[in-house]
């Protein structure tokens, strides 16, 4: 097959933001997911735990809760506000100033027609979800002291709310306070520290469970007010909280990085009647504080500080062990944040507040497979450019030459002319923009950088003509078929023919770029696209879904090809489908139109398409073996995947022109070291 | 240890006219802890926020007015409470502006000071020594106030402060009448009133400060004398209720602070924690004369730990809160951040945790090296074994056991095992606590007694009291060398393990006498079996060794280097020559005990080896030749097979065979009996040689597989080349 020379890139500092708040819609199987940098993410569960969008932040918001209401997601913060987010568009809808102080939760009840919010000035706000807003309604009486968080009965009549060593439990109708629950505070030193009753749950026998910095979880009879059992679980805080859909298990987040079960069961065989609160799992997957939790179906998703999501399925859910039964931790997004001028040599990154632009370094050894080359000049960081505005940055892109580069807030686009001349840059903002270009989900230039091309709103793309002297509006390619989702997924062709948009309806778009008109749809499937690339010779339209399928389609033909027929006809290895991270990216080899070029998190992979594709008896991972035969022996044992797991932790994998590969990894280490030390715990022998 | 950190000014000071008053009437603590309400001496009074420096809030009296008593904050109420003009007390809260319009009330006496402590209601001391309850007190101010003190008397209050422990609430006052100092313990709900004489210092001279702390339900007052003494005095909280009449108040000197030329003048300690006392006015016991010093001090060991120079006139006051020290000295208030570690020796011994309890005869403690050392390991199954027996004894005899005054007088005069007796059932009653003194002046007692009376000698009771582990040699040097004088190496052998501090020319003194002892005289002698049966089964496991049936190495090189091998063949053997019959043992079994025990003592080289050269040849040959036996023993892997409590080691014994060598080189190499037990050792040498160089070419391999391991360094950027197939 033949070597390669890697760019083994580790410069990019990539560092994602803790995780804040959750929320779980059990209809839709959406997670939402709030970052500490205002950030909100949702995975869609049903498919493969796909990173479907991403709102970007902004830096005057913060997510303290997230909360669903039906479809529509709202978000509460300390700076006051409530906001619903617009899905569709990837942008907040409104937000809403509740005049209560900082915000510490927002919940709603189960019909859906309220929401609670718990403010720092000891309100309990009441408000009416209305059709396209939401409406303040009351105050419950108000209170000394922060509401920390809300829980509500089942039946909408009674909220509790957390407070500063206490609970206080609401009658909604009439807005009194009808319980109050006095909470201990810790031992010893922490005795003169009030306790944050962090989280409190409200189930429908009118148990009250509640978490807090004492470390202790506690569970109360509602209807009396009296404390029922207190399990002490943490030296630090108990931070979240969160019970399963029938209410027979909590589970529980600590600051020690644990999560740890509670399950309503009889504690003997024989009574089977007498159920309580019994402590039964402890996970620990976490190094740092856990801060938002979700239980659902068949498993518990937490995250925390420690910026990772962790989806941990309960065994006694599942049958059989498959890889829905395995643990998976989401630590990178499922999108692009490194850019490549393949033609330059250029990297660029993406940052929410900034980029960057690298020129890689250069060799001119040769060595043995597995040496490392001695450098003949050093990449250099050509540029540091901040984002203007508070929006953070929602998506950028550079083009092949490197002369081009693009970037796009929530609020606004801007465009860069970039000139390299040997070791000086010159950037100048390209003044007019095209009004009609505010913003975009996507950008793209096409390979002659002739073009911009910008995903709007309801899976449209703008079509901007660029020239030395001026840059021009020429057209809005829509689809078809109506579809109101953001665009996550863009490429064209080398031929600069052809572009390809996808969308989170899981639609794909062949736009013919001379003509201006849609050429195609794809087919669609029923996972979402994670990466996609039209090939530079065929043009055959290659995409890789969330559930790890391949297809290659035909874009001249508006077919799949045989390849892809015969592939899915012989079905893919399980070893490759049971991979956990998405393909981020696809791209091609010029000199080589057989192969195909993937990777995921974990790996990086070529197909070969001239060879036999594997079957379920074959070694899927092969390239030891391979390299063990002799050259006689090789060629009855490859077959298509060609997979190298040197490189991990992988960002982006890139083929420049003179067909160098360019990896950029972020190891997990780097990103743990950066984090805040974790609380202390008391190791054996230290 | 204790640090004093870099201090700050928190405010700056009026100068007063007279030089021996402080700009200061006091200093209290807010409820916050980064409060401090600072009075003082004429009219003012200033809330500071102590981390940033600044003032949150003052407060004055009118002109003519002045304040006479430091403002207190009632924790309960949130209020400030401040008297002025020894009759009107006022208090107001942090938002009032104006001192004028805040609450008043004259009350009928004059007040000495209010007291006001977190948890407890602020109380008002009178200055005829009545004491109500700041509450009471206001409701009905025109109360009549009784007279504790009286006034013909002219007794006086020098010093008062209050003290909240758990439910009970105490003010403290000293008073001085007629050159006496009297102390006053007033116990709130039910009111008890307690006085306490202090004990009069030979100067005469009044105490210069007092600090009172509440530690493990006992009050400790602590007070500084002119002459540089600082004495603790210690009364219970749940004290003796309805004592008549004034009590004597025991006290214990603390420390004795060096106070250079004349007497101090403006002093003042307080108790940190209860090993640490800060002490400011003083001067430093190395620098020069002026007496400016602010130190802390270690009780415990007597030891300076930290000192910082106050710069400017300093009036005797201090006051400690939080971890703060206030020091008003000339034109400022600083505060000094301070630290105090619970020093290592202190917490190892856990001497001191209840001070004062037990101590009041002896002054100072005497450290206990051998607990530090051991720590309390082998105290537990003695220790049940001990009451056991002394159940058994107790009830055996009837008599009333005696105390350890009763034993002193009776070790003067009483017959040997009389005194086994008492010493015996007095260790076992003892509590550790005051063990180690009572057993240290048994021990002295037993062995002066000894020393002046030849024919008293009570070596059973000596053991005893060394078997407690409570005794060390520097508490009683004479112990061993008076057992060595009395053969009485079961005591000897006691001390050497059990001693860790035996200097070096008593090691010395007992190794001669162990070699030059005839084997004879030993060997009835009954040692500590573990280290006896140790020794036998050294000694068995060469007799099993491969020569019991006669057999001999006949492939024997002249440089070989091998431990195990016979140092020479026989037929170069000299008869005389006992080195080479090595599967016999040089000296005796018992002999041979007491000598590991010397090899096992602490000791270090430089002090060693001059007493070794007080050995004469024989002596070094027959010990070196011991030496060389019980090497080889141990190269033959027997000290695996006996695994035993105590033994020497390798090292031990080597380090021995080096000190000889250094001591004795020139006479060695001169005496023709050493000559084969030289080369012998020189082979030794040669083997211990070649294993260090193997380990170190050991050490070199592995190190170098370390190496290779982790060849890929992790740099930001490589350009690599992979194959794919």
């Amino acid at each position: 097959m033949g070597e390669f020379k890697v760019h083994r890139v580790r410069f990019f500092d990539y560092m994602p933001t803790a995780i804040r708040a959750m929320a779980f819609n059990a209809h839709t199987e959406r997670l939402a997911l709030g970052r500490m940098d205002g950030s909100v993410e949702i995975f869609n569960f049903a498919d493969h735990y796909f990173q479907e969008k991403v709102i970007p932040g902004k830096d005057s918001r913060s997510i303290e809760a997230l909360c669903w209401v039906g479809g529509r997601l709202f978000s509460a913060g300390l700076n006051g506000e409530i906001t619903e987010y617009d899905l569709e568009n990837l942008r907040p809808k409104y937000s809403l100033e509740a005049y209560g102080g900082p915000i510490w939760t927002i919940t709603s009840n189960s019909q859906g027609a309220h929401l609670a919010i718990g403010c720092e000035d000891g309100t309990v706000k009441l408000f009416e979800v209305l059709e396209e807003s939401i409406q303040f309604e009351r105050n419950l009486d108000r209170q000394k002291g922060r509401i920390i968080s809300l829980s509500w009965h089942p039946s909408g009549t009674q909220i509790a709310a957390g407070m500063m060593d206490m609970i206080r439990v609401f009658d909604v109708p009439t807005g009194r306070a009808v319980q109050r629950l006095l909470v201990d505070r810790g031992f010893g030193g922490s005795k003169s520290r009030e306790t944050v009753v962090w989280s409190v749950v409200f189930l429908s026998d009118c148990t009250i469970i509640s978490g807090d910095s004492a470390g202790k979880v506690q569970v109360w009879d509602g209807h009396t007010g009296t404390l029922v059992k207190t399990h002490l679980v943490t030296k630090w805080d108990v931070l979240a909280l969160s019970v399963s859909k029938d209410e027979s298990s909590v589970v529980v987040g600590t600051s020690e990085g644990t999560v740890i079960q509670f399950q309503f069961i009889a504690p003997t065989l024989q009574q089977q009647q007498d159920k309580e609160w019994v402590r039964t799992r402890t996970f620990k997957n976490h190094t740092h504080d856990v801060r938002a939790l979700a239980e659902i179906e068949t498993a518990i998703v937490s995250g925390g500080m420690d910026t990772q999501l962790v989806v941990r399925p309960l065994l006694e859910k599942f049958d059989e062990r498959s890889h829905a039964s395995a643990l998976r931790k989401i630590q990178f997004p499922h999108r692009n944040l490194v850019f490549c001028a393949k033609k330059a040599g250029l990297l660029l990154f993406q940052f929410p507040g900034q980029l960057e632009l690298w020129r890689l370094g250069e060799s001119d050894g040769h060595g043995k497979p597995g040496d490392s080359l001695p450098l003949k000049r050093k990449p250099e960081k050509l540029l540091h450019l901040k984002r203007k505005g508070e929006d953070h940055i929602c998506c950028s892109a550079l083009s092949s030459c490197g002369g081009w580069l693009a970037y796009s807030t929530m609020s606004s686009v801007r465009l860069y002319r970039l000139q390299t001349d040997n070791n000086d840059i010159s950037i100048t903002k390209v003044p007019k923009l095209p009004k009609i270009l505010r913003s975009a989900h996507q950008l793209c230039f096409s390979s002659d950088s002739s073009k911009l091309f910008a995903a709007s709103s309801q899976s449209s793309v703008l079509v901007i003509a660029l020239s030395q002297s001026e840059c021009k509006y020429v057209h809005t390619l829509k689809p078809k078929s109506g579809s109101r989702q953001p665009i996550h997924l863009m490429t064209n062709s080398v031929d600069g023919k052809w572009l390809a948009t996808a969308n989170s309806d899981c639609e794909i778009h062949v736009y013919n770029v001379q003509k201006l008109k849609l050429h195609c749809i794809v087919p669609v499937y029923g996972s979402c696209p994670s990466a996609m690339g039209i090939h530079p010779t065929t043009n055959n339209l290659t995409m890789v879904h969330a559930d790890q399928q391949i297809f290659e389609y035909s874009i001249v033909e508006k077919q799949y090809t045989d390849w892809s027929r015969k592939l899915q006809k012989q079905g893919l290895h399980n070893l490759w489908l049971d991979r956990d991270t998405p393909v981020t990216h696809v791209t091609f080899n010029p000199k080589n139109p057989e192969q195909i070029l993937l990777h995921d998190m974990h790996m990086f992979c070529i197909i070969d398409q001239s060879l036999p594709l594997p079957d379920q008896k074959t070694q899927f991972y092969n390239q030891m073996t391979l390299r063990s035969l002799s050259e006689q022996e090789r060629p009855s044992h490859l077959h298509a995947f060609k997979i190298c797991k040197t490189f991990q932790d992988l960002l982006s994998v890139s083929l420049l022109d003179d067909q160098s590969l360019v990896m950029v990894e972020r190891p997990l280490l780097a990103i743990t070291s950066q984090l805040p030390a974790p609380v202390r715990q008391k190791k054996f022998a230290t | 240890m204790a640090t004093l950190f870099e201090g700050f000014t928190l405010c700056g000071l009026v100068q007063t006219q007279s030089a021996s008053d402080s700009a200061i009437q006091g200093i209290e603590l807010d409820g916050d802890s980064d409060h401090a309400v600072v009075t003082d001496s004429t009219r003012a009074v200033t809330l500071y926020k102590v981390s940033d420096q600044k003032p949150l809030g003052s407060w004055t009296v009118k002109q003519g007015q002045l304040l006479t008593c430091p403002a207190v904050f009632n924790f309960q109420t949130n209020e400030y409470v401040v008297v002025s003009d020894n009759k009107v007390i006022r208090v107001w809260k942090e938002e009032d502006l104006h001192l004028d319009k805040a609450f008043k009330a004259t009350v009928s006496a004059d007040v000495w000071r209010v007291h006001s402590a977190p948890g407890g209601e602020p109380v008002v001391l009178f200055q005829r020594g009545a004491v109500r309850l700041l509450d009471s007190l206001l409701s009905a101010p025109q109360q009549p106030i009784e007279d504790i003190l009286s006034e013909e008397e002219k007794e006086v209050i020098r010093w008062s402060t209050n003290i909240v422990a758990e439910k009970q609430h105490f003010v403290l006052f000293t008073t001085e009448q007629k050159g006496e100092h009297f102390l006053y313990v007033q116990r709130l709900n039910p009111n008890t009133l307690q006085k306490y004489r202090l004990e009069r210092e030979d100067s005469r001279a009044p105490p210069l400060s007092f600090s009172a702390s509440l530690r493990d339900k006992h009050i400790n007052l602590l007070y500084l004398y002119p002459n540089g003494c600082v004495y603790q005095s210690v009364v219970a909280v749940q004290g003796p209720v309805g004592l008549e009449g004034v009590q004597a108040l025991p006290r214990s000197l603390r420390l004795r602070l060096p106070v250079g030329e004349g007497e101090l003048g403006a002093a003042s300690a307080v108790a940190l924690d209860e090993a640490h006392v800060a002490v400011v006015g003083m001067p430093h016991p190395s620098a020069r004369t002026g007496k400016d010093f602010l130190c802390i001090w270690n009780t415990n060991f007597q030891t300076l730990q930290a000192d910082k120079e106050m710069v400017g006139r300093i009036c005797g006051q201090v006051w400690c809160y939080l971890g703060k020290l206030f020091v008003p000295h000339g034109k400022a208030l600083s505060v000094i951040p301070y630290e105090c570690q619970k020093s290592s020796l202190a917490s190892a011994l856990g001497k001191l945790r209840h001070p004062g309890i037990a101590v009041s005869k002896s002054s100072v403690a005497i450290p206990s090296w051998n607990t530090l050392l051991h720590g309390d390991q082998p105290q537990g199954p003695t220790k049940i074994v001990d009451s056991r027996k002394s159940k058994l004894r107790r009830k055996s005899q009837s008599a009333p056991a005696l105390t350890v005054d009763q034993v002193l007088e009776l070790i003067k005069t009483g017959p040997v095992e009389e005194v086994r007796r008492e010493v015996e059932a007095l260790v076992s009653r003892g509590d550790a606590q005051d063990l180690q003194l009572s057993v240290g002046r048994l021990a002295c007692q037993l062995v002066a007694r000894s020393q002046v009376e030849t024919a008293f000698y009570a070596p059973g009771a000596l053991a005893r009291l060394v078997k407690t582990q409570c005794l060390c040699h520097s508490m009683c040097p004479d112990l061993l060398l008076l057992a060595l004088e009395h053969k009485d190496y079961f005591l000897c052998q006691l001390c050497l393990q059990l001693f860790p501090d035996i200097p070096e020319v008593v090691t010395c003194a007992c190794l001669k006498t162990f070699i030059g002892v005839p084997d004879d005289d030993v060997e009835m002698v009954s040692l500590e079996p573990d280290s006896v049966s140790f020794m036998e089964g050294l000694v068995a496991a060469g007799a099993r060794g491969g020569q019991q049936n006669g057999f001999s190495p006949a492939l024997f090189e002249e440089d070989s280097c091998d431990p195990h091998h016979q140092p020479k063949p026989p037929q170069h053997q000299d008869k005389k020559n006992p080195t080479l019959q090595l599967e016999v043992c040089p000296v005796g079994l018992r002999k041979a005990v007491l000598l590991n025990e010397v090899l096992q003592t602490p000791y270090s080289d430089n002090l060693l080896v001059p007493h070794l050269k007080d050995l004469n040849a024989p002596q070094v040959i027959l010990f070196l030749q011991y030496l060389q036996f019980i090497y080889l023993k141990y190269s033959q892997d027997v000290y695996t097979q006996t695994p035993v409590l105590r033994s020497p080691t390798m090292t031990q014994i080597i380090d021995w065979v080096c000190l000889l060598l250094d001591a004795h080189f020139t006479v060695l190499v001169m005496a023709p009996d050493a000559k084969g037990l030289l080369s012998n050792l020189q082979s030794f040498v040669k083997s211990q040689v070649k294993l260090f160089s193997e380990l170190g070419k050991i050490e070199g391999s592995l190190q170098e597989l370390h190496k290779m391991k982790p060849s890929k360094d992790i740099s930001q950027y490589s350009i690599e080349v992979i194959e794919l197939f």
